[in-house]
């Protein structure tokens, strides 16, 4: 269960370069839970600094996938590898978790982790909240933030990690749109500064705003894994011509 | 019932008269208490915080035994310390029988199982929330235990009082290895078991209502500082 996360080095220099993302690669890899198979075996590689969207109904397996792409989960038969080293990585989770602490104590939280020195710790913090629009919320309890401000905060927080990789489960499904639009343009944000996104989401008009590639899931199987372009104009299965049309798929 | 036979008069007179014998039993019930409360804590919080975090055979008994010694009456806390500490004991040697010391020893034995028990509950829930969130952040179990155990402060607030409140009421444990001797280790409740016994009543329940507003007093103040940080923190 316990993957050692790879932490992330604090050059100034800003957040890593595209040609550091390395591929990570599902080769066979399924997932059972009390012996029931949440995730058939399962091959794919996802490489370059794109968006990649994973959708699908609820419980196909999308949250699975990517908790095992981020090393919380570990298979149980197959792997899931990096090439090479294991890069930065951040994950967004569906219900922002953040500690009983204030808005800026969970970031320097974060940088004490990553043990960045002490003294650099504050700064950083507050660069990231101004950059989120959460500055004049430092003092607050994090706790007592708005669903949209608890999420823009996760994010700040992710953003001080300058993960290579950022995951994100579901991040906007409790929000308003206005929240969603702050948390898809922090989400280009990223990655514009070269981190490779890995989103979950059921809502398609989410997904076509910002996937570059697809992953359609379905009953603990990737179904297709193509452009953006290509899944939306001509999906391959039939689950997913009948999700991308808003039919109920079983 | 004349005025000297109340005891809220008694109680009050004993308060105003601040008598000196009466003072140092006070100071030493808290002193005891309070040392035997910051001991098991010391010790209780990271074992109920590793308890909640690790898995390792022979865990659940661990936690049964933790929860069936919360119920630990306290005359055999005190029996199985007066049988370590006596002369012919293994720590005889020591020479603790019959002191201040020897008291807080038996009480931490008391207080340690409640505090160990409820940390450990209190820190799971916590983890359950907390947990992917902290190993995406990289952190390895041992580096999660002062996160978990700083954010759980609140209910450990009270858990730690729920300590001190069977340290302070506790009677049988004190008394045993204490000896309940007059200016060494008199305490408020040996204090009060043996003016019951001597028909003193007046003076036995004037003491137990000075006992009950330290301790409520205690608790207000607990209260207030943790009421203070939570709206400061949430």
């Amino acid at each position: 269960m316990n993957v050692p996360l790879k932490t992330p080095s604090h050059s100034p220099a800003g957040h890593s370069t595209s040609s550091s993302v390395p591929a990570l690669h599902f080769q066979q890899a399924s997932f059972a839970h009390r012996g029931h198979r949440l995730l058939s075996p399962t091959s794919l590689t996802l490489s370059g600094c794109q968006r990649t969207l994973i959708m699908g109904p609820n419980g196909a397996g999308k949250s699975l996938l990517m908790r095992l792409a981020h090393g919380l989960l570990s298979p149980s038969s197959g792997h899931v590898t990096w090439e090479g080293a294991a890069p930065v990585q951040a994950m967004v989770f569906q219900r922002p978790v953040l500690l009983r602490r204030s808005v800026i104590d969970n970031l320097t939280y974060a940088l004490a982790v990553q043990r960045v020195p002490r003294r650099e710790r504050k700064a950083l913090a507050l660069q990231a909240l101004e950059k989120f629009g959460l500055a004049t919320l430092a003092k607050r309890p994090a706790r007592v933030l708005s669903g949209g401000e608890q999420q823009r905060l996760t994010l700040a927080r992710a953003w001080l990690l300058k993960p290579a990789v950022l995951f994100l489960d579901e991040p906007t499904s409790a929000l308003d749109p206005a929240a969603i639009k702050a948390v898809e343009d922090a989400v280009n944000e990223f990655h514009h500064n070269s981190t490779r996104i890995v989103m979950t989401t059921h809502d398609l008009h989410q997904a076509k705003r910002l996937a570059d590639d697809v992953l359609f899931m379905y009953s603990g199987q990737v179904l297709e894994h193509t452009s953006a372009e290509q899944f939306f104009d001509t999906p391959a299965s039939a689950q997913a011509r009948a999700f991308i049309r808003g039919e109920l798929v079983w | 019932m004349s005025a000297g036979d109340n005891p809220f008069y008694t109680a009050l007179a004993l308060i105003l008269g601040m008598d000196d014998g009466l003072l140092a039993i006070v100071a030493l019930s808290l002193q005891v208490s309070l040392m035997a409360v910051l001991i098991a804590s010391a010790l209780a919080l990271p074992l109920g915080a590793a308890l909640a975090l690790w898995r390792f055979p022979g865990r659940n008994a661990l936690i049964v035994m933790l929860n069936a010694l919360m119920g630990l009456p306290p005359v055999v806390a005190g029996l199985c310390v007066y049988l370590l500490l006596s002369r012919a004991g293994p720590l005889g040697q020591w020479g603790l029988l019959f002191t201040p010391t020897a008291m807080v020893i038996a009480q931490v034995i008391l207080v340690f199982p409640i505090i160990a028990a409820l940390t450990r509950q209190q820190v799971e829930a916590l983890h359950s929330e907390y947990a992917e969130q902290l190993r995406s952040l990289g952190l390895s179990q041992l580096r999660m235990m002062p996160t978990l155990l700083w954010d759980a402060r609140f209910g450990l607030l009270t858990v730690i009082l729920a300590g001190f409140g069977r340290a302070s009421a506790e009677v049988g444990a004190v008394m045993i290895v204490g000896g309940n001797i007059d200016g060494v280790t008199r305490v408020m409740t040996t204090s009060i078991v043996l003016e019951t016994s001597k028909g003193n009543l007046p003076l036995a329940l004037g003491l137990g209502i000075i006992l009950l507003t330290l301790v409520t007093l205690i608790n207000a103040l607990a209260h207030l500082v943790s009421e203070a940080a939570k709206r400061r923190l949430g």
